[in-house]
């Protein structure tokens, strides 16, 4: 049943737990608690919402960093992962495999300033081998859901046989 | 001037679903749950492959009986999750599964061959019945039986004229479905009474906890038996009409006659796009399933909180609440929702007589669209209820 809870949640982190229950054939007590553990077993980190920033105007640049590094005598890849995420700038860090290590995402207000996070604060590191960042031009679609409006919405005839 | 119609035709009632629809559409900002097919949209990979054969200039007709690759991938499917086995030539392409009723219909009645339709069902069969000059004789099921057929009420439905039985499940409008022990009965006495079975299956994908069984499975009833099936329920593309019947060889032989003169062939775009679909759409379909099943337990909880009796389905994509305790009739209750709430559902009474005292509800819908739906009904309830 957890994993039920987390594809549900994973589409909709909104749904009341009340509905939750009933769509899962549940009682919201059962729902309530087991969400509750798997967000003490840090199975569920946190519920963002995912919002479509081209559209609002705020100014915001996403850059996806190719970062190569020394992995470093007993903790591997994991220590100067670390050091990068831990800055606030940092949306996301992956570990690759193929031609680069870490695959860093910032997000900042204008290109300067993520080019002034990559210049001054990664690149430097000593860890740190080479770094190729890209900039996102448009975002088309994320966490399975599209950004760009698709339209037509529901097509179908209000009652049919 | 001479009367330019056809008696048959001038006689046949107009579906009840329409006179509901005309006034659901004067209505505006109604909210329906009344939609009979899909809310998703066909996946990509299948309607990508519907553009490639397009812009490949596939844009012929194919052979009458359909194309001989979806032909083979029908088999495969049904044997693979039905367990029946056909060879591909007895597989028949249709435009949608309606074109399949009618013609496994035109192909065996003889006029005054009796065909016997269970209630509450779609709304084809018995028009279709009487265009082929059969007599419709109608088997009202009981809410008692979950809207199961029995073996007593078809052996009380059986005269000597008695020919075809049809089985409609699992069930549009009631969402009953047959399980095993309840087929082995019925087709116990179709074998011993010498009938035939026309088997829609057309939502066979969607049933949840329990496996579909195909009554074709059933010992002896292969021979006797019509599957008809389609890709509108299973793949979300009842746009695209696309259907199958498969049967014995005798049969499926006259159908091809009949569809020839009369359609020709499938349309060949779908018909691509249909292959894709069974060859690689079981994921797919998985991921819907899943979907309504989430949506049918939410709305049968709702239903029981806000007091509306109904039993558990266990197939398709409706929910079947009775609504007797109102003292209104279904098409009243339906009509007066609408008016108050604007909230359109169909009336049990769309589906035959038998579903008097009945709504159809429809899960083809998000969560979010059944909860305000559902809000509305639960107002209209309280106001109402005596």
């Amino acid at each position: 049943m957890r994993e039920e809870i987390l594809k549900t949640l994973d589409k909709n982190s909104k749904v009341a737990e009340s509905d939750l229950a009933k769509m899962l054939g549940m009682t919201e007590e059962e729902v309530h608690a087991e969400i509750k553990k798997l967000e003490a077993e840090h199975v569920i980190c946190g519920y963002p919402t995912l919002i479509n920033w081209d559209a609002t105007t705020e100014e915001r640049v996403t850059a996806l960093i190719e970062v190569k590094v020394t992995p470093q005598r007993g903790q591997g890849f994991d220590k100067i992962a670390e050091r990068i995420y831990r800055y606030d700038e940092v949306e996301s860090v992956y570990l690759m495999s193929g031609g680069f290590d870490l695959t860093v995402i910032i997000e900042g207000k204008s290109m300067r300033e993520v080019a002034s996070f990559v210049s001054q604060k990664l690149a430097p590191m000593e860890a740190v081998l080479s770094t190729g960042t890209h900039f996102v031009l448009k975002k088309y679609k994320e966490h399975g859901l599209p950004l760009v409006s698709e339209g037509d919405g529901d097509e179908r005839m209000l009652v049919t046989p | 001037m001479r009367n330019p119609l056809n008696n048959k035709v001038q006689v046949m009632k107009p579906s009840g679903i329409r006179k509901f629809f005309d006034i659901v559409s004067e209505m505006k900002d109604a909210i329906s749950l009344g939609v009979g097919e899909p809310d998703f949209e066909t996946p990509w990979h299948i309607r990508e492959e519907a553009i490639y054969s397009l812009e490949k200039g596939r844009t012929v007709y194919t052979s009458n009986a359909g194309l001989k690759e979806l032909k083979v991938e029908v088999c495969n499917y049904l044997k693979r999750r039905y367990g029946l086995e056909y060879p591909d030539k007895n597989v028949l392409v249709t435009i949608g599964g309606s074109e399949a009723i009618d013609a496994a219909l035109r192909a065996m009645v003889d006029p005054g061959d009796e065909v016997l339709i269970p209630e509450p069902c779609y709304v084809s069969y018995v028009p279709c019945v009487a265009l082929a000059d059969g007599v419709p004789v109608t088997i009202e099921l009981k809410a008692e039986n979950e809207f199961r057929l029995t073996k007593q009420e078809l052996l009380d439905a059986i005269t000597d004229k008695t020919k075809i039985l049809i089985m409609p499940f699992p069930n549009n409008p009631t969402g009953a479905i047959m399980e095993e022990k309840d087929l082995r009965e019925i087709a116990e006495v179709v074998v011993e009474k010498d009938l035939f079975v026309i088997s829609d299956e057309i939502y066979s994908e969607l049933t949840y906890g329990r496996n579909h069984v195909s009554i074709a499975s059933m010992p002896g009833m292969k021979e006797r038996t019509i599957v008809i099936n389609g890709f509108s329920k299973s793949y979300a593309m009842t746009g695209w009409r696309l259907g199958y019947a498969v049967g014995p060889e005798e049969i499926i032989t006259q159908m091809i006659k009949i569809h020839q003169f009369a359609i020709m062939c499938a349309p060949t775009t779908s018909q691509y796009a249909a292959v894709e679909a069974l060859k690689n759409g079981d994921s797919d379909v998985e991921v819907m399933r899943d979907a309504y099943d989430k949506r049918r337990k939410y709305l049968v909880a709702r239903l029981r909180e806000i007091g509306l009796e109904c039993f558990e389905p266990y197939g398709a994509f409706y929910v079947f609440p009775c609504i007797k305790g109102f003292g209104m009739t279904s098409e009243e209750f339906a009509t007066k929702l609408l008016e108050e709430e604007k909230l359109a559902i169909v009336p049990g009474t769309a589906f035959g007589d038998c579903g008097e005292g009945f709504l159809r509800i429809s899960y083809a819908y998000s969560i979010e669209q059944l909860k305000e739906a559902l809000d509305r009904m639960e107002n209209f309830i309280k106001r109402h209820r005596k």
